[in-house]
C-alpha cells in the first residue's frame, strides 16, 4: 500500500513572494483553504486507497504544507532538501527531523548546493527526470544519481511559472507521461522524446497546464488532479485512469496544487 | 588567436539528456570553440558521463561570458591551484623540479589568475615576479640566488597552437619536407608574406620584422646579391650570421673573391686563400663593419646593405673562426643572449643553409613565428620542421637558388 508524507495546513498563507504566482495582496481563505486540503485528504485515504503520514505544522512556515518539496526518497533512503530561498531553508531542519525520526538512511547534500526534493526529481521506475535552473542545481542529480544508483536525467525548466519538475511534468504507472512541453527547451523536449513514445506522452494544453493538470497524484490507475481540467481529464481516461478531480486554488495562489501537498514515501 | 581558455568538468547522465550537447552548443553559439582533454561516457544507464572540456575564445570578456552561460548547466570551472614557486638555490642554478618550457604559448596561475609567460622560448625555466604578477623566460646561466621559479607542473598550462588563419604554404605544410617538392608555390607564398610584412613594417607595426639567418654558402653559391638586395629593399630587417658570412661577402667586394674562388669566373684565384684573411684584417684595421661601408672601404654586398638600411646584425663567433671580424661574439652565452633580445617583433623567419645557425635560431623561436628553413641537406629542415610548428615550412634546395628566385618573385632583377 502507498504511503504518503502530508503536513496540515494549519500556517498557510502567503507571507512572501518567490514564485510568479506568489502575491501576498492575494490572501489565502485559511477555512476553504483547510476544507480543501482535508478534501484531498479524503479523497486520497478513502479513494484511492493511500496511508498518510502527518507532519505536525510549524508556525512561521506556511510552505511546509507542501511535502513534495521535503525531500527525495527512495526505500530507505532520504535525502533532505536544500531550499534555494531563505523563506524556505527553515523547513530544512523538520522535514530532515522527520526523516530521521522515522528511521531513514539521511544523506545530506554538501551546503550551497540546492535541491528541492521530490519536486523536481520524479521518474519511472527505471529511469528518472531532474528539473534544474529555477530550484535545484543541476550538479545534485549526478550526485543523487550515485546515492540512489539510478539515471536521473536533468531537464531545463525554462518557464519561471512551471518552477518545479512537478508542476509540468507528471510521469504516470501505466508508461504515460502527462506534461507540458513548452516548459522544456529544446534539449528537455528531444531528451524527453527519446525516452517517451509519442502514445505515451500527453500534452496538456496551456490553459489547463496553468492550472497545475500536471501537478497531479498517480497511484496505480488512480490520478488525483486540479478540478477544471477537462481535456486532461479525457487524455487520462482514454488510457483507463480513474480520474478525481479536487478543487484546490486556495494553494494555486501559492504556486501549489495535489503532487505538491504529498510526497510519496514508498 | 584564441588565447584565453579555462578548463570546465561536466559530469552526470548527460548525454542522453543533451546536456552535454546543449553546454557544447552554447559555446560555439557565443563565439567561443572547445577541445574535449577527457571523455568518459557510462556503459550502462545508471553509470554516470563525464567530460572535460578546454574552452577557448578570443577575449578574456568573452570566456567569462561563456562560462557564466554554462555553469547553470553543470559545467563548472576546474578549481586550479596557483603554480608552485620555488627560489633559486644559487646564480646560473634552478631549483629542483624547474619547470622547462616548451616554444608554445604557456600561462602560469599566479593569485588564482593565468598569466601569459612573455618571451616564449623552449628549453627555459619561469621567473615569477610575485609583487607585479608577471612571467617571463629565463635562461638557466641568468638565473640569481633567490629569483621565484615556476616549479612542478601544477598551475602552469601550454596554449596549443591555433591553425593559422592565412590560408598559404605555412598553414598547410603541416611541418612536412620534401626535396621532391615543387618550390615554386611555396617561395611564391613566402614573397607574399614578405611584401605585407614590409608593408607592415613601414608603418611600423609590432610584429612585421623579418630574420634571416644564414651561413657563408649564400655567398659562395651565389646569392649574396639577391640577398642584398632583399636588404636594400627592406624585405629582411634583422641578420643572424657568424664571422664567415660578413668575412666572404666583403671578401668579394674588396678581391672579387669568395674563399678564394672568383666570385664571377669561379677559378681559383693565386693566393686567393689568403683574401677572407687580409679582408677580416682589413677590417679590423678599419675597427668596424659599419666604419668601413661608412668610409667606403666596402661599397657593395649583404654586409653594405645591412649598415645602409639599418639592419639589426647578430655575429655569433664559433671555435674555427678566423679572426675574427670586429663585433663578432665569441663569448657564446653572451652570442645567445644577443640572438634572443632581437627576437621580440620578428614576424617571419628564414633560416637558409646553416645548420648551426637555423638551429640555434630555431630554439629561440616562439612557435607562433612562421619559419622556413632553407638547406641542400635535408637533415636541417627536418630537425627544425619536427618542432612539431604549423608554420614550419622545410625547403631541401640551394641556398642561392632559393635567395635569387626570392627576390625575383619580389622584383628584382639580376
Amino acid at each position: 500500500m502507498s504511503r504518503l508524507l502530508v503536513c496540515p495546513p494549519d500556517y498557510f498563507g502567503i507571507e512572501y513572494e518567490i514564485n510568479p504566482w506568489m502575491r501576498r495582496s492575494n490572501a489565502v481563505n485559511s477555512d476553504q483553504a483547510v476544507r480543501q486540503w482535508h478534501h484531498l485528504m479524503r479523497v486520497l485515504e478513502q479513494d484511492v486507497g493511500v496511508v498518510l503520514e502527518r507532519m505536525k505544522p510549524v508556525p512561521g512556515l506556511p510552505d511546509l504544507v507542501f511535502t513534495a518539496n521535503a525531500g527525495a526518497v527512495m526505500g530507505r533512503k532520504a535525502v533532505p532538501s536544500r531550499f534555494r530561498y531563505a523563506e524556505r531553508q527553515k523547513e530544512e531542519a523538520y522535514f530532515e527531523d522527520w526523516f530521521r525520526a522515522q528511521g531513514y538512511d539521511v544523506f545530506t547534500l554538501e551546503e550551497g548546493l540546492v535541491f528541492e526534493g521530490a519536486g523536481d526529481l520524479l521518474g519511472f521506475p527505471d529511469g528518472w527526470f531532474g528539473g534544474y535552473r529555477q530550484r535545484s542545481d543541476i550538479r545534485a542529480f549526478s550526485i543523487l544519481s550515485e546515492w540512489f544508483t539510478r539515471e536521473i536525467l536533468p531537464l531545463e525548466l525554462v518557464d519561471s511559472r512551471f518552477y518545479h519538475l512537478d508542476t509540468c511534468f507528471c510521469p504516470l504507472s501505466g508508461g504515460e507521461l502527462l506534461y507540458y512541453p513548452p516548459a522544456f527547451d529544446r534539449y528537455g523536449q528531444a531528451a524527453i522524446a527519446e525516452r517517451i513514445t509519442p502514445e505515451r506522452r500527453l500534452a496538456v494544453p496551456e490553459d489547463e497546464a496553468m492550472k497545475f493538470a500536471c501537478n497531479a497524484v498517480c497511484v496505480g490507475k488512480h490520478v488525483v488532479l486540479p478540478a477544471g481540467c477537462p481535456h486532461t481529464g479525457q487524455l487520462l481516461e482514454a488510457r483507463g485512469y480513474r480520474l478525481h478531480p479536487v478543487p484546490l486554488d486556495e494553494f494555486m495562489k501559492s504556486g501549489g496544487s495535489a503532487k505538491c501537498l504529498t510526497l510519496a514515501l514508498d | 588567436m584564441m588565447h584565453d581558455q579555462e578548463t570546465v568538468l561536466i559530469q552526470g547522465h548527460i548525454i542522453d539528456s543533451l546536456i552535454l550537447a546543449k553546454v557544447l552548443d552554447t559555446i560555439l553559439m557565443m563565439g567561443g570553440t572547445f577541445d574535449f582533454q577527457e571523455v568518459h561516457i557510462g556503459k550502462t544507464r545508471e553509470e554516470p558521463s563525464r567530460a572535460r572540456i578546454i574552452v577557448r575564445t578570443s577575449s578574456a570578456k568573452l570566456l567569462s561570458e561563456i562560462l557564466h552561460a554554462i555553469q547553470p548547466h553543470g559545467a563548472s570551472v576546474e578549481s586550479e591551484r596557483d603554480c608552485r614557486l620555488t627560489a633559486a638555490p644559487a646564480d646560473g642554478i634552478f631549483p629542483d623540479e624547474f619547470y622547462a618550457t616548451t616554444h608554445l604559448s604557456t600561462q602560469v596561475r599566479l593569485r588564482d589568475q593565468w598569466v601569459e609567460v612573455e618571451g616564449i622560448e623552449m628549453d627555459l625555466g619561469v621567473r615569477v615576479d610575485p609583487v607585479g604578477l608577471t612571467a617571463r623566460t629565463i635562461p638557466m646561466g641568468q638565473v640569481k640566488r633567490g629569483d621565484l621559479i615556476v616549479t612542478g607542473r601544477e598551475g602552469v598550462r601550454v596554449i596549443p597552437l591555433q591553425r593559422p588563419r592565412d590560408r598559404d604554404v605555412f598553414s598547410f605544410m603541416e611541418s612536412q619536407v620534401s626535396a621532391e617538392r615543387p618550390h615554386g608555390h611555396i617561395i611564391g607564398d613566402i614573397a607574399k608574406r614578405l611584401v605585407q610584412l614590409r608593408a607592415g613594417f613601414r608603418e611600423g607595426k609590432v610584429g612585421s620584422k623579418v630574420l634571416l639567418a644564414g651561413g657563408p654558402a649564400i655567398v659562395h653559391a651565389g646569392g649574396r646579391e639577391a640577398l642584398a638586395w632583399l636588404i636594400e629593399e627592406e624585405f629582411i630587417h634583422v641578420l643572424f650570421c657568424g664571422n664567415a658570412l660578413p668575412a666572404h661577402d666583403m671578401e668579394v667586394d674588396l678581391y672579387g673573391t669568395s674563399l678564394g674562388y672568383g666570385h664571377v669566373a669561379g677559378r681559383v684565384v693565386p693566393h686567393g686563400h689568403e683574401h677572407h684573411l687580409r679582408t677580416i684584417n682589413r677590417i679590423r684595421a678599419v675597427g668596424s663593419i659599419e666604419a668601413a661601408v661608412r668610409s667606403g672601404v666596402i661599397k657593395t654586398g649583404i654586409m653594405a646593405a645591412c649598415v645602409r638600411r639599418g639592419a639589426h646584425v647578430v655575429m655569433a663567433g664559433t671555435i674555427r673562426d678566423d679572426g675574427p671580424l670586429p663585433g663578432v661574439i665569441t663569448d657564446s652565452v653572451e652570442a645567445q643572449a644577443s640572438m634572443r633580445a632581437a627576437i621580440p617583433g620578428i614576424g617571419l623567419a628564414l633560416l637558409v643553409a646553416s645548420t648551426l645557425h637555423a638551429v640555434a635560431t630555431g630554439n629561440l623561436l616562439p612557435a607562433t613565428i612562421p619559419s622556413v628553413c632553407v638547406d641542400v641537406n635535408p637533415a636541417v629542415p627536418t630537425k627544425l620542421a619536427d618542432r612539431g610548428s604549423f608554420q614550419a615550412v622545410g625547403l631541401v634546395m640551394d641556398a642561392a637558388s632559393f635567395l635569387r628566385e626570392l627576390a625575383r618573385e619580389l622584383g628584382w632583377k639580376p
